[in-house]
């Protein structure tokens, strides 16, 4: 870890004009990603901008009938917030089955949003990563690969992101509102995060300076009908080998709407319109939950470790289809604690 | 038990709990001493090689950095191996840090950056730039699989494994017959404490060295003979280990970098290692077996076979007792066993939580499950038809064995007999469920050991000896025995461990810490009674006059005849008329070498396991645990079942979880954190019991105690993978048992 200065931001814009005016800056709220980076010498910024103080730490319904969540409020009390309970429960599920109650009570809405892959090599200085050091080789095709991707991989670099949370935005189709030196904008949920290809250095489409400083749920919030399915090498603490969110509105048993967000397969929350679209109209059945998972999974590469993320991936799939269709309510106390 | 005890074999709360739980308990790293320096370890990056240069004038040249001590600079040490010989080394040549430029293994400690404070010296070691000239290295034992030897006998407590009958022309005429290669990669002991050093420098010269490790002797003499001091020089203290399985039972790297840095720089060091580094200090080694096995027409066993490789660094010859136990544990007249080795570029593996056995007892009992189903034997009955009422492999007769009782007391808990044979019996809903079982056989062993017991004349004892308390219980049952035998409350018993200015023990390991130790307390208690008897006879009017030590009792702070308890003194008022402050007296216990001769000494177990494994997504879930276990007399029902219960979830790591994953392009260790290196978190853990078939046992010690430590984890594995395979009808034969494998 090298040496830093600390400020704590009062207000956005401080946040932000600090960032512009800084050498080597990064900002910090929960810190439970970048402190760890800085220990392992994967991340080295000379100057951090705390964002505790931020008035950003708010839950509250919008104008629109959606909820907006401040960036600074943390994932614990986001997850047991009783409109996100009651009207998103996909999203407390997912919150709730990632990390662990210690790093929820720390971590932040926007945090979630900005940690950075788990992948071995990028957290290894010993080995190389275009990720940490872009040029230097991917140190995980060919190695050790169980967490990597399946979908939307590059021949740069086959990371994932790690989140539960953002599972379940993309799935709810949430917008995120940042502040930066240009001004504020919204950005789709689907196009905040991004696939590595030659960049993998970058993991979204943030520009430097940028600030998440609310994310933004849509009225609808298919609290009928939802499934978070996490499938991990341990029950709580670890990352999801493939992870499902699923949200299905029913007419009867008929399906007339439905959306489906992976995570653990890819460089971002993996949704696929074009197999989504394949479960409207259609009966809520196994064999339409099957003919959806082929449809997900059919581009799907293994890169040797995790290949079987694959079969796995799809039997993920129609679980999660199913207990939507149940109705969500955590029906397997093994695969669905939330410790 | 028979024997009337007020304290022995009850259930006393830990006397350290309240000292652990306030925070008060001081760890090796937590120890304030001035003007202390902060030492950190720079680690290889490689896995063989040669270091071409230190760029120490950059990290020098920071204000605060007192030295970057490297091959370039260490100072002069011992020269002969012997000298870094510590008393648990393998055969071989200890490594040496720092001492040249040779590169042996991936984070191996290629140099130590001291600075004035903790964060200073992390980041000088963070942009310490050393170069490296990498030569071809090798790690991986599945690619040695023909280059295997016999170890010799360099390690002590290996014994080279005895073969009997003629396995193989019983093989070919056996009934039914099996054969597979069972696997479990690397694992490393991760004990929650990180290893750290604090090294006190008197301005005499003198060091008091604060050391996570599980023998304070076994270190002082290390650094005694590396850094040629006398002992007087060199006081190692170890009062607390945030645990260590073994991990300690060889001095590790941070005590020689903070000892030569403290010095060469004549001020006080600390060197704490990083968790990354805590994978870089010995470990389980990755182990390849293969069992044959041969059934009668009757279910008895044929023939038995077992073979074993597993690896070893270039520079020691680590062994492990990994296929001796299935010479022992079953009635077989045709056994084949063969232990081998073979060296990689890694560091020497280390004794790991019942080393070799829970390897051994693994593919040893998944192979029985196996050969029960082949011969269409219930598993249980099978292994009672085979039941060993001696060691074949020593021909002697057992010092005491109740395993049979644990048998049949686990099925009818367990509800055994409900058991339907066929796999895929059992389900609900998506769930499979499967029944297993499996167990083990561990030594129950003694060393010698020194004690000290002092009263004072309020009436308050102090016992002492060097041993170590990993957080297993030895402050709780010493005390338990001390004021056992003076018949003094808890609470005026203060047992005190784990410092060299102490009587002598031996490392805490194998299981012997309660035998070993509790027989020298027990026996320096003893010989503080004979002097507190002759002292009470001395009083005027003493009703104990030529009673002998056999005529009395301690009993309530009295000192009374057994055949007349009315006739008694006070204790206090023995050492109020004597006039002294204090009386001590020490004692040594060694064992008996004659009852070692005629007796096979040891304790066993059996594991009844449920799983419930999801049908579509292969995550297993282990619902239920029984764990019997014979092992002598139960000092502490408390500690002894914690040890346990802490075994079993030890073995649903192993079964599930547990494996340290090397990238052999790299020679590296690649999951070197606890995010990525899986053990169980609560949620992973259900029902659990245990149960103790207590067994009398006058030959094993005094105390008729086996230990706990280790036979706990037997079997736990295997019983798992069995109930897995109870529930699936996949056998898995490598663990750990990741969902992927039951796809």
């Amino acid at each position: 870890m090298n040496p830093f200065t600390l400020t704590r931001a009062e207000t956005v814009e401080g946040a932000v004009r600090d960032f512009r005016d800084s050498d080597s800056p990064a900002f910090i709220a929960g810190g439970t990603n970048i402190i760890d980076l800085m220990k392992e010498n994967v991340a080295r910024p000379t100057h951090l901008i705390g964002l505790n103080k931020l008035p950003l730490n708010t839950i509250e319904p919008t104008a629109e009938g959606g909820l907006r969540l401040g960036a600074t409020a943390t994932n614990a009390d986001t997850a047991w917030h009783p409109e996100v309970q009651c009207r998103y429960p996909l999203l407390s599920q997912a919150i709730l089955a990632g990390a662990s109650p210690q790093l929820r009570n720390m971590a932040t809405n926007g945090g979630n949003l900005m940690q950075r892959t788990r992948c071995y090599y990028f957290y290894d200085t010993a080995t190389p990563c275009n990720k940490r050091e872009p040029g230097s080789g991917c140190g995980a095709i060919g190695g050790y690969n169980r967490i990597h991707a399946i979908l939307g991989a590059s021949e740069q670099c086959i990371a994932t992101h790690p989140s539960d949370m953002c599972i379940a935005l993309a799935a709810l189709e949430a917008e995120v509102h940042v502040v930066g030196p240009g001004g504020s904008r919204v950005i789709k949920f689907e196009d905040f995060h991004r696939l590595p290809g030659n960049t993998p250095e970058r993991d979204n489409t943030l520009e430097p300076g940028e600030l998440i400083v609310a994310l933004e749920l849509p009225k609808k919030g298919f609290e009928k009908h939802f499934s978070y399915l996490k499938l991990r090498d341990r029950t709580s603490y670890a990352f999801a080998l493939v992870s499902v969110a699923a949200v299905l509105e029913l007419d009867g048993s008929t399906i007339e709407d439905a959306r489906l967000a992976l995570g653990g397969v890819a460089h971002k929350p993996w949704r696929d319109k074009a197999a989504e679209a394949l479960l409207i109209g259609q009966p809520a059945t196994t064999s339409t939950f099957k003919k959806v998972a082929e449809a997900v999974l059919k581009d799907a590469v293994g890169q040797g470790t995790n290949d079987f993320k694959i079969e796995l991936g799809r039997r993920a799939i129609v679980r999660a289809l199913q207990q939507a269709t149940a109705g969500g309510k955590a029906s397997d106390v093994f695969l669905n604690s939330n410790p | 038990m028979t024997i009337n005890t007020k304290y022995v074999g009850k259930a006393p709360n830990r006397v350290e709990g309240p000292a652990k739980v306030t925070g008060t308990a001081k760890y090796s790293a937590e120890f304030e001493v001035p003007n202390l320096a902060y030492g950190v370890v720079v680690s290889s990056t490689i896995a063989k090689g040669r270091i071409k240069s230190i760029g120490a004038d950059k990290v020098l040249a920071l204000p605060g950095v007192l030295q970057v001590f490297s091959h370039e600079n260490v100072p002069r040490q011992a020269w002969f191996d012997r000298a870094w010989k510590d008393d648990i080394a393998p055969g071989g040549s200890p490594f040496r840090p720092l001492h040249d430029d040779e590169v042996k293994f991936s984070q191996q400690p290629v140099a130590l950056v001291v600075a004035e404070t903790f964060e200073l010296a992390r980041y000088a070691a963070g942009i310490l730039e050393v170069e490296y000239k990498e030569e071809k290295h090798e790690t991986d034992i599945e690619q040695k699989r023909d280059e295997g030897h016999a170890p010799g006998k360099g390690k002590s407590g290996y014994k080279p494994p005895k073969s009997r009958g003629n396995a193989n022309k019983a093989l070919d005429e056996a009934e039914h017959r099996i054969r597979e290669e069972y696997i479990h990669g690397t694992q490393h002991h991760n004990p929650m404490e990180l290893y750290a050093s604090t090294v006190h420098y008197h301005p005499d010269g003198k060091l008091t060295i604060y050391d996570k490790t599980q023998g304070v002797y076994n270190c002082q003499q290390y650094v005694a003979k590396v850094f040629g001091l006398s002992k007087d020089d060199a006081r190692v203290i170890n009062l607390y280990n945030g645990g260590a399985f073994g991990s300690g039972l060889r001095p590790q790297y941070e005590l020689f970098l903070s000892v030569m840095a403290a010095l060469e720089l004549k001020r006080s060091v600390r060197v704490t290692l990083t968790r990354q580094q805590m994978f870089s200090i010995g470990h389980r080694p990755h182990t390849l077996q293969t069992l044959e096995m041969g059934t009668n027409p009757d279910g008895t066993l044929a023939a038995l076979k077992h073979y074993c490789l597993h690896e070893t660094s270039r520079f020691e010859e680590y062994t492990e007792n990994v296929v001796n136990w299935s010479g022992m544990l079953y009635q077989c007249d045709n056994v084949h066993l063969s232990n081998q080795v073979a060296a990689l570029d890694v560091y020497t593996p280390q004794d790991m939580r019942a080393p070799g056995a829970a390897t051994g007892s693994f593919a040893l009992e998944v192979a029985m499950d196996e050969m029960a189903y082949a011969a269409g034997l219930d598993p249980l009955d099978f292994r009672i038809r085979n039941y060993a009422e001696t060691d074949q492999s020593e021909n002697l007769p057992f010092s005491s064995k109740r395993l049979r009782d644990c048998y049949h007391l686990g099925a009818e808990k367990f509800c055994w007999s409900k058991r339907p044979m066929a796999p895929r019996s059992m389900r609900e809903g998506n769930r499979l469920i499967g029944w297993g079982v499996a167990g083990g056989v561990w030594d129950a062993q003694m060393n010698k050991a020194s004690a000290k017991a002092t009263i004072t004349a309020d009436g308050y004892l102090t016992v002492e000896s060097a041993a170590g308390e990993n957080g297993t219980g030895t402050y709780t049952i010493m005390t338990q025995i001390a004021a056992e035998t003076l018949g003094l409350p808890l609470e005026a018993v203060t047992f005190r461990l784990g410092d060299t200015n102490m009587p002598e023990a031996p490392v805490q390991g194998g299981s012997w810490t309660a035998a070993t130790v509790g027989t020298a307390v027990q026996k320096a208690c003893q010989a503080l009674g004979e002097k507190l008897l002759k002292l009470a006879q001395k009083m005027d009017d003493s009703p104990l006059k030529g009673a002998s030590l056999d005529d009395v009792e301690f009993v309530n702070g009295q000192l009374r005849l057994r055949t007349a308890p009315e006739q008694s003194v006070v204790l206090r008022d023995v050492l109020q008329t004597s006039g002294e402050r204090e009386i001590a007296a020490d004692s040594t216990a060694i064992p008996n070498l004659i009852n070692m001769a005629k007796y096979s000494m040891h304790s066993h177990n059996v594991v009844f396991a449920e799983v419930m494994v999801d049908e579509d997504l292969g995550t297993v879930h282990v619902s239920r645990v029984l764990n019997v276990c014979a092992a002598g007399r139960i000092l502490n029902q408390k500690t002894a079942r914690s040890q346990v219960l802490g075994s079993v979830v030890w073995g649903i790591s192993m079964a599930l979880m547990e494996e340290t994953v090397p990238d052999h392009r790299f020679g590296r260790y690649m999951n070197h954190n606890y995010a990525e290196y899986h053990i169980p978190v609560n949620a992973d853990i259900h029902n659990i019991e245990v149960l103790f078939v207590e067994e009398e046992d006058p030959y094993v010690n005094p105390l008729g105690v086996k230990g706990i430590g280790e036979l706990g984890l037997l079997g736990v594995a295997a019983a798992i993978t069995n109930a897995v395979y109870h529930a699936t009808g996949k056998r898995v034969r490598r663990l750990p048992i990741y969902l992927d494998k039951l796809l």
